[in-house]
C-alpha cells in the first residue's frame, strides 16, 4: 500500500487546474451545508432532549418565509457553481483549430492509437507537452470510455460514430489511461498510459517509431484498394463528387440542407452513403459498412482531410 | 405468535400454510413481502461481500474477471429490483397504508396477492438465471454489449425483471385507488400523514415509469433474439436511444426508492420530537414535486455519452431543480426538532442517520450535476459512493427505521431497545467507513466495475472493505433480535411511541379488519401540545 493519496495527479495547467478550483469550491460549500444541517441536528438533539428543561415557549411559527429563504440561499450558491461547471464543460466542445489530431480506436480490450505520421501504438498514447491534442475516437465493438484522470477528461466512445476529445498536457510524465465504461470480461485491464513528453523527446519518439508512410499516405493506398478512386479519383468513370478541398467546408445536400464535412460526416458517408447525399448527385454509392474496420476508416478520413483545404497539422 | 388473551388478531386468524399463501389480508401479504425481500437482501448482500473481499487487494485473486462482472451485475439487479424497489412500499406500505387511512384493506385485495406472486415468480426466474451462470451486463444492460457481446443469461434475467415490473405497476395502482377512495371520514388530503403522500407519489412513478422499462427490455430481447436493429449500430440502431429509454425509467426509480423512506422519516421525526412536523404542506408538495421533476432529469446520466451539449446543459439545470424539494424536506425535519421533546429510541437514531447520510448523498449529487465535474467523476467510485449514500444511507436507513418504528404494531412484540440502538449506531459508522473512502477513490480516478486496479488506490479499498464488515454486522443484528422479539419479546401496547396516527389506535397486533369501528378523523397528523402530549387523529376506536 502506498499511503493515503487524496488528490489525483495533474498533468495539465489550464483546464485541469480550473477543474480543481471548481471542485474545491464545491467542497467548501458542501462542507458548510452538511455542517450546518449536522450542527443544528446535534444542537437541537442535545438541547431539546426530552428530559431537558430548556425553554420551549415561543416556538417558531412555520412560515413560507423560512422555506423560501433557506431554499433560495442554497439554490443560488449551487446554481452559481453549476454555471461555472457548465462554462468549463462548454470548453470541452471547442477544440482549438490547430490541435494535433490523433485517431484512437477502442476495442475489447485495448486502445489503439494512430498518429498523423503513421506511428501506431497500443495501450499507450505519447503526446507532446504544451500542445493541444485532439483525439478522434471510434469503437470497433461496444461502448468504451476514454478517461485520463490526470487531465480531468473523459468521453464515451460509442460504436457507429466518431467522438472527439481534446486536452493539453503540460507536465511530462506517465499518467493513467482507463476505460471507464463497462465493456466486458477484461474491462478492468483495458487501459494503459498517457506519456507526456517534452517536445524534443516527443520528436525523437516519433522518429524512432516512424518508418511507415503517414496516415494519410496509408489512406491513399486504401483509397485505391477499396475502389474509391474509381469514382472519386481523377479521370473518374462515374459521376461522383470530387473530394479535393471538401474537408472542413460546407456541403449542400440533396434535401436542401447543408452539413459541415467533418470527420463524422466523412466516416458516415463511407458507411451510410445514402443517408446524406451531396446535392446534384445520384445516391448510387454502395455502403462499405462491415467491410472497412475502424483502423482503416481512420486512414481514409486522414487521407480525405489531407486533400484540403484545411490541413490538420502534424502531417 | 399466538396470543394467550384469546383476542383475534390478523396473525392468529388462521395458521395453516394455505391461510398465508392464499391470504388477501394486506397485513399478511406485507409479511410475505417482508420475508421475500429479506431473502433477496441477503442474496444481494452476499454478492456485495464477495465484491468487497476481492477488492481488498489490487490484483484479481478471489474470483475470475468474468466472475467479478457477474457478481456486481447480480448485486445490482437483486438489490435494485428485488429489494429496494419493493422494500418500503410493498412491506411497510402494504401494511400501513390501510391502517393509516382507517381502511379495512387495500382497494383490491386479490390484486395485491397477485402482485406478490408476480414478484416471487419474477424473482425466482432472475435468481435461476443468476444461479445457472449469471449475466455479465451490469444492472444497466448497456447496448450493444448486452445484445451482441454478452454471453450470459440476458433474456432469462430480463424476463424475471419484466414480470416483477407488473407487480410494481399493480401495487402502485392499488395504492392510488386506495388512497383516493378508502380514506376514513374526516381524513381530508391535508390531514393525511406524509408517509401516505410519499407512497402516493411513489405509486404514480411506479405506474408511469415501469411500463417504459418493460418496453425497453422487450426491445432489447427482440434485438438479442431476433436481431431486430433498434439499439445496435451494427444493425442500424442507436445505442444512445437505449440509454435514454433505460434512464427514463431508472432515474425515477431512484425516487421510487427514496420517497417512501422520506415518508417514514417524516413519521418518525415528529413522533420522537413530540412536536408537529414543521412545514407540513411544503413537505407534502415536495414529495409530489420530486416525483414530477424526477421524470425530467434522466439525461444527467449521459453527460459524457455523446448526447448534445445543449441537452446536457438543460438536464444539468433540471437536476438542480429536483434537488430543491429534497433540500426543503431536510430543513423541515431539522426545524421540527427545534424546541421539541426529543427521544432517542432506535427508530429516531435511524432517522438521524438517514438525514445525515441523505444530505451527504444529495450534496454530492450536486457535484455530479455540475457538468465539468461530472466529466471527471462519472463512471468512477464517486458515483458509486453517491448513489449508495442515497439508496443505502437513505433508502435502507429509512426502511430499517420504519421497521423498528412499526415493529411493535406489526408483531405485537417489543424488541430489545439497547441492541436496536447499538445496531443503528453500528450501521451508521459502518456505512460511512464503507462508502466515504469511495468518494476519495472516485476523485482519484478509480473507475467503477474494476476487478483489478493500480496499487495506489489500495488503502481506500481496504478501509471500504473493513467498513463493509462492520456494516454487515449492523444489518445482521436485527435478524437476531427481531427473531428473539417474535419468540420471547414483551407484549407491545397499542401505542408504543405516543404517536398520533390512526394505526396506533387499534390493538397491537391489529385485528384482521384493522379497526372495530371506522375511525372518525378530527385533525391532521402529528398534533402534540406544548408539553409533548399526543393528540390522536381520531377518538379511540
Amino acid at each position: 500500500m502506498q499511503g493515503f493519496p487524496f488528490w489525483p495527479a495533474r498533468a495539465g495547467g489550464g483546464y485541469a487546474m480550473q477543474w480543481d478550483a471548481l471542485f474545491i469550491g464545491l467542497l467548501i460549500v458542501a462542507v458548510l451545508t452538511v455542517g450546518l444541517v449536522l450542527f443544528l441536528m446535534i444542537l437541537y438533539a442535545a438541547r431539546y432532549r426530552h428530559d431537558s428543561k430548556a425553554d420551549r415557549s415561543d416556538r417558531t411559527k412555520k412560515s413560507w418565509r423560512f422555506e423560501l429563504s433557506w431554499t433560495a440561499a442554497s439554490l443560488i450558491v449551487f446554481v452559481a457553481l453549476g454555471l461555472w461547471g457548465a462554462h468549463l464543460f462548454v470548453k470541452l466542445y471547442q477544440p482549438p483549430k490547430d490541435a494535433l489530431q490523433i485517431f484512437v480506436v477502442g476495442k475489447q480490450w485495448m486502445w489503439k492509437a494512430q498518429h498523423p505520421g503513421g506511428q501506431r501504438e497500443i495501450d499507450e498514447l505519447h503526446v507532446p507537452a504544451g500542445r493541444d491534442v485532439r483525439l478522434v475516437m471510434a469503437s470497433q465493438d461496444v461502448i468504451h470510455s476514454f478517461f485520463i484522470p490526470a487531465l480531468r477528461v473523459k468521453h464515451d466512445v460509442v460504436p457507429g460514430r466518431y467522438e472527439t476529445l481534446w486536452f493539453r498536457a503540460d507536465k511530462p510524465g506517465r499518467y493513467h489511461l482507463f476505460c471507464a465504461e463497462y465493456c466486458g470480461t477484461d474491462h478492468a485491464r483495458m487501459g494503459g498510459w498517457i506519456v507526456v513528453m517534452a517536445p524534443r523527446q516527443y520528436a525523437e519518439w516519433l522518429n524512432n517509431n516512424g518508418g511507415q508512410p503517414t496516415l494519410a499516405a496509408q489512406g491513399a493506398i486504401l483509397f485505391r484498394r477499396f475502389g474509391c478512386s474509381g469514382c472519386h479519383g481523377p479521370g473518374r468513370a462515374v459521376r461522383a463528387p470530387p473530394l479535393e478541398g471538401v474537408y472542413g467546408g460546407p456541403v449542400p445536400l440533396s434535401d436542401g440542407s447543408v452539413v459541415i464535412a467533418d470527420d463524422r460526416y466523412i466516416r458516415d458517408s463511407i458507411l451510410m452513403p445514402k443517408a446524406q447525399v451531396a446535392a446534384g448527385y445520384q445516391p448510387i454509392m454502395p455502403s462499405f459498412a462491415g467491410q472497412i474496420g475502424e483502423d482503416d476508416l481512420a486512414k481514409l478520413v486522414a487521407y480525405i482531410q489531407s486533400l484540403g483545404p484545411e490541413k490538420p497539422r502534424g502531417q | 405468535m399466538m396470543h394467550g388473551s384469546g383476542t383475534e388478531t390478523y396473525l392468529n386468524a388462521g395458521t395453516s400454510l394455505r391461510s398465508w399463501l392464499l391470504t388477501t389480508d394486506h397485513k399478511r401479504i406485507a409479511l410475505l413481502y417482508f420475508a421475500s425481500i429479506t431473502f433477496f437482501f441477503f442474496v444481494g448482500g452476499i454478492a456485495a461481500t464477495m465484491i468487497r473481499l476481492e477488492l481488498v487487494t489490487p490484483a484479481g485473486d478471489l474470483v475470475s474477471a468474468d466472475g467479478y462482472n457477474r457478481l456486481f451485475t447480480m448485486h445490482g439487479i437483486i438489490m435494485v429490483w428485488f429489494f429496494l424497489i419493493p422494500s418500503i412500499p410493498a412491506t411497510l406500505g402494504n401494511f400501513m397504508v390501510p391502517m393509516m387511512i382507517g381502511a379495512r384493506d387495500l382497494a383490491f385485495p386479490r390484486l395485491n396477492l397477485l402482485s406478490w406472486y408476480l414478484y416471487i415468480i419474477g424473482g425466482l426466474i432472475t435468481l435461476t438465471a443468476l444461479l445457472l451462470g449469471g449475466v455479465d451486463t451490469g444492472w444497466t444492460f448497456y447496448e450493444p454489449f448486452s445484445t451482441a457481446y454478452s454471453n450470459g443469461y440476458v433474456v432469462l434475467t430480463i424476463l424475471g425483471i419484466f414480470i416483477s415490473g407488473f407487480s410494481s405497476v399493480l401495487t402502485g395502482l392499488n395504492f392510488i385507488v386506495t388512497i383516493h377512495k378508502l380514506r376514513a371520514p374526516g381524513l381530508t388530503w391535508y390531514r393525511l400523514p406524509v408517509f401516505i403522500w410519499s407512497t402516493y407519489s411513489t405509486s404514480l412513478i411506479l405506474v408511469l415509469a415501469t411500463p417504459v422499462l418493460a418496453m425497453t427490455l422487450l426491445m432489447l430481447t427482440a434485438e438479442r433474439v431476433l436481431h431486430v436493429g433498434i439499439f445496435d449500430p451494427a444493425l442500424g440502431g442507436d445505442p444512445l436511444l437505449f440509454q435514454h429509454m433505460f434512464w427514463f425509467y431508472s432515474h425515477p426509480a431512484v425516487y421510487i426508492m427514496i420517497l417512501p423512506s422520506m415518508g417514514v422519516v417524516s413519521e418518525i421525526v415528529p413522533c420522537f420530537a413530540r412536536k408537529s412536523l414543521f412545514g407540513y404542506k411544503f413537505v407534502v408538495w415536495c414529495s409530489i414535486a420530486i416525483g414530477a421533476i424526477g421524470f425530467l432529469v434522466w439525461g444527467h446520466h449521459m453527460f459524457v455519452s455523446g448526447q448534445s451539449l445543449y441537452a446536457s446543459i438543460v438536464f444539468s439545470f433540471l437536476t438542480y431543480a429536483v434537488a430543491v424539494p429534497s433540500a426543503i424536506k431536510v430543513f423541515n425535519w431539522v426545524a421540527t426538532m427545534h424546541k421539541g421533546w426529543i427521544h432517542f429510541d432506535a427508530p429516531m437514531l435511524y432517522a438521524f442517520g438517514f438525514i445525515g447520510l441523505f444530505t451527504m448523498g444529495g450534496i454530492t449529487g450536486l457535484f455530479l450535476a455540475a457538468l465539468a465535474v461530472d466529466v471527471h467523476v462519472t463512471d468512477t467510485y464517486f458515483v458509486v459512493a453517491h448513489f449508495h449514500y442515497i439508496m443505502v444511507g437513505g433508502a435502507v436507513m429509512g426502511y430499517f427505521g420504519g421497521l423498528h418504528y412499526w415493529w411493535p404494531k406489526i408483531t405485537g412484540r417489543l424488541y430489545p431497545e439497547y441492541w436496536a440502538r447499538f445496531a443503528a449506531i453500528l450501521t451508521f459508522f459502518g456505512f460511512n467507513l464503507t462508502f466515504f473512502p469511495q468518494y476519495v477513490l472516485g476523485v482519484l480516478g478509480m473507475p467503477r466495475r474494476y476487478q483489478v486496479y493500480p496499487p495506489e488506490f489500495q488503502i481506500w479499498h481496504v478501509l471500504s472493505s473493513a467498513g463493509a464488515s462492520i456494516l454487515a454486522v449492523g444489518y445482521a443484528l436485527p435478524l437476531f433480535y427481531f427473531a428473539w422479539s417474535i419468540l420471547k419479546g414483551p407484549r407491545a401496547p397499542a401505542n408504543q411511541w405516543n404517536a398520533t396516527g390512526l394505526e396506533w389506535l387499534t390493538r397491537s397486533p391489529p385485528p384482521p379488519h384493522n379497526f372495530s369501528t371506522t375511525p372518525e378523523v378530527v385533525r391532521g397528523p402529528y398534533c402534540y401540545d406544548l408539553d409533548g402530549n399526543p393528540q390522536p387523529q381520531a377518538a379511540h376506536v
